[in-house]
């Protein structure tokens, strides 16, 4: 059996379009000293550091942890650099719960981020390559067609995505951290947006931004003499299928399935809605809501659109199952760091310091990360309670 | 802490130009070759995998995901990946198993170095806003490390044509090596220096190609009835990006990481050596404490083939063959990481 940990501290940039004020060491850093003082603690309390990003080539820098170890304090230590496509952040904060789980480390720092004024995300996604099809699309582009079966299979309205990109974005306005401030957004405002991937309105799409996440990540003994609530690991999992195959499921896709499903039985949950309070889910495309909904088990398939529609996701609309309170992807979108936001977000909500996007009394929390063609899949529960 | 062991590993021939040969049909081989050498089907017979590989040695961002067109993940499977040597994959999937959600893991690195300059290349992991734009590459960058230590009296040239020409002849052996054979101490030294004091012949080679190995419980080696070895100890440690922060003649980071991973609880028979460049191989020794007791690469070590993203794994294999062959009863692997030996891990295997 896995040894318990528990997420201990949180730290976080605010998230913006441009951090010129900071290197991508200094961004780093940022996160991990708040993180660090969130958790009452130092540098050299920590034993190991992990880290994650998207693509090398974004930011032009190959391997960046042996530039990073002196801005995080790692020089002596051993450090760790994930890359698993957009769920990195989520699969690297498994990878530094596993340091702990297993029993090697008593307290380990994880780090993912993204400098995306430094870098070009849509360039690095469509360099040609030899015997395969050119792809210069992004991932919008890639992701429009199956958003557009799932439409024709859903039946769903036309307007599902306008919706989750409005409430998203209140969402976002309760999170200072938070890149799109658009506490006034309108339906009709992300209806007039311009169309960029149909049925993809520009407001219906994340937004690129600058920023790091971090967390500290302890065992059992160490996290009950932490100074604020852990958050306590209740599952972890990964699955990752192919991009492509012969009768893939492309609109819910197996590794999704296996992997929630996974995560779940660790966690004892067996109803998601009824089980669990809040979810931060990868939702980078306003239609990716409902699709994760019925993915993730919330709805029957076909159902997922209507929760959205009721307001069952929506803090403001006192859903039952708010998901994204921090307002998610469509609010802030470093892409390495986006999984680990989600991640981090759950816990802050199971520790009750999400301020004033706090779902009250919260104490069981999903957070969830995707990346590639929706192949690589990244999922933890947190709670407020060890079991 | 549950006892890991190592039950197969697999690597394909060292070559300087693997043509048309894409990543996925680099890999396939060898994992052939490494599932039936335990007796598995495919990846759907382990239950976590993890690889490791740098996207800029394909030029393309997600270089890992065709990756996984090569394992069968239909169903899917647990699967992570590192932007680093897979010697830190095999790390990752020891805590994987050792947290026990996994009772076995596939682990393999794959490299196709030769489209672009790799030198050039490895440039770019220096720091971005300092070194990077100056282009340094990792063989001046090597360079200035040996000179370092000639100008201090630590090495002569002759000692690192001795660690070349050992290298050469101990490549013979390795059936999967690029350069090898019988060359004389005094006719290397004869051949023109390539970035001085640096000869081509102190340098590794530019190699295509990819390895795999599988660890897992003893209980499952046991299972599955194939000869093994145990991983007693690993751990790695990495050190300051600053160059002049570092004494470079000495390897910090690795006696670190051999003392985490227990090197000096029993002798050391054999090392396999991450060492690019024929000083650091002495670097390395010294900083080890390797005495002559120890047989240093065996195989020939990287000089003689280097997979860039797989050379670590290939250590660790190594040594694994060695000590199921009866060989050696104990030994270490090392693996590197950064410019002038910056990050290392080390790894100790004994015998069942």
């Amino acid at each position: 059996m896995a040894n318990l940990a528990a997420v201990v501290g949180i730290g976080q940039t605010k998230y913006t379009t441009k951090r010129g004020d900071v290197s991508i060491a200094g961004l780093v850093r940022e996160a991990a000293a708040n993180a660090l003082e969130d958790a009452g603690l130092g540098w050299d309390d920590i034993e190991a550091v992990i880290i994650g990003k998207a693509p090398d080539m974004f930011e032009g820098v190959i391997m960046p942890e042996i530039y990073l170890t002196d801005a995080l304090g790692c020089n002596g230590k051993p450090m760790l650099r994930v890359h698993t496509a957009g769920s990195v952040g989520g699969s690297t904060a498994l990878v530094a719960a596993s340091h702990v789980q297993s029993g090697t480390f008593k307290r380990v720092l994880t780090v993912a981020f993204e400098k995306q004024s430094e870098s070009n995300a849509m360039w690095a996604l469509s360099t040609p390559q030899p015997f395969s099809v050119h792809l210069n699309a992004g991932a919008g582009g890639y992701f429009a067609p199956i958003i557009r079966e799932y439409m024709r299979r859903s039946e769903a309205p036309y307007d599902v995505g306008i919706k989750v990109a409005v409430k998203d974005r209140l969402h976002g306005a309760r999170n200072p951290l938070a890149h799109l401030q658009k506490p006034d957004i309108t339906l009709q405002e992300v209806e007039e947006s311009f169309m960029l991937w149909d049925p993809l309105r520009f407001l219906e799409a994340c937004p690129s931004s600058d920023g790091a996440c971090a967390m500290v990540i302890a065992s059992e003994d160490l996290a009950e003499q932490s100074p604020k609530p852990p958050a306590w690991i209740r599952g972890v999992a990964m699955r990752s299928e192919p991009t492509m195959y012969a009768g893939r499921e492309e609109v819910s896709p197996q590794a999704g399935r296996d992997c929630a499903a996974d995560v779940y039985q660790q966690a004892g949950i067996t109803d998601p809605r009824r089980d669990l309070d809040c979810a931060e889910v990868y939702v980078p495309f306003s239609w990716y809501e409902p699709m994760w909904l019925e993915n993730l088990g919330f709805a029957a398939e076909g159902e997922g659109w209507k929760l959205t529609m009721e307001g069952a996701t929506s803090l403001d609309e006192g859903g039952d199952i708010p998901w994204n309170p921090s307002g998610g992807v469509l609010c802030s979108n470093p892409i390495g760091a986006s999984g680990m936001i989600r991640f981090a977000e759950a816990a802050r909500q199971v520790r009750g310091d999400a301020g004033a996007h706090q779902v009250e009394g919260a104490k069981l929390a999903l957070g969830h990360a995707y990346g590639g063609g929706a192949q690589f899949f990244s999922m933890w529960v947190v709670g407020s309670e060890k079991s | 802490m549950q006892q890991i062991a190592i039950v197969g590993y697999q690597q394909s021939d060292c070559v300087s130009w693997a043509g048309a040969t894409n990543e996925v049909e680099l890999i396939m081989p060898v994992l052939r070759r490494v599932f039936d050498q335990v007796g598995l089907a495919n990846a759907q017979d382990v239950d976590f995998v993890c690889s490791g590989s740098c996207d800029y040695l394909q030029g393309a961002a997600f270089a890992f995901v065709a990756g996984v067109d090569a394992l069968g993940a239909v169903p899917p499977i647990k699967e992570s990946h590192v932007e680093m040597d897979a010697a830190w994959a095999l790390y990752e999937s020891m805590l994987k198993i050792r947290m026990g959600h996994a009772k076995s893991a596939l682990i393999y690195g794959f490299g196709k170095s030769s489209p672009g300059e790799l030198p050039i290349v490895l440039s770019q992991q220096l720091d971005p806003y300092y070194l990077a734009p100056q282009w340094v590459d990792t063989i001046s960058l090597a360079a200035m490390q040996a000179r370092l230590m000639l100008d201090q009296g630590l090495i002569t040239e002759r000692d690192m044509a001795e660690v070349v020409a050992r290298s050469r002849g101990n490549a013979l052996n390795n059936p999967h090596a690029q350069l090898s054979g019988d060359i004389a101490v005094d006719e290397l030294l004869a051949q023109e220096t390539y970035v001085s004091p640096l000869r081509k012949s102190d340098c590794p080679p530019v190699s295509d190609g990819a390895s795999a190995v599988i660890i897992c419980t003893v209980e499952q080696a046991i299972e599955w009835g194939v000869p093994y070895a145990i991983i007693s100890g690993i751990d790695h440690r990495i050190e300051s990006h600053n160059l002049a922060m570092r004494d470079l003649t000495d390897s910090v980071s690795t006696r670190q990481a051999a003392q985490g991973a227990g090197m000096a609880d029993g002798s050391v028979d054999v090392a396999e050596l991450y060492a690019p460049f024929s000083h650091q191989e002495i670097i390395l020794t010294r900083a080890l404490g390797l005495g002559e007791n120890t047989q240093v690469n065996p195989s020939g070590g990287v000089l003689a083939g280097n997979l860039m993203m797989a050379s670590g794994l290939s250590r660790i294999g190594e040594l694994f063959n060695r000590i199921t062959s009866g060989e050696a009863r104990r030994g270490i692997a090392h693996a590197t990481s950064g410019p002038c030996l910056q990050h290392n891990l080390v790894t100790v295997v004994e015998s069942a």
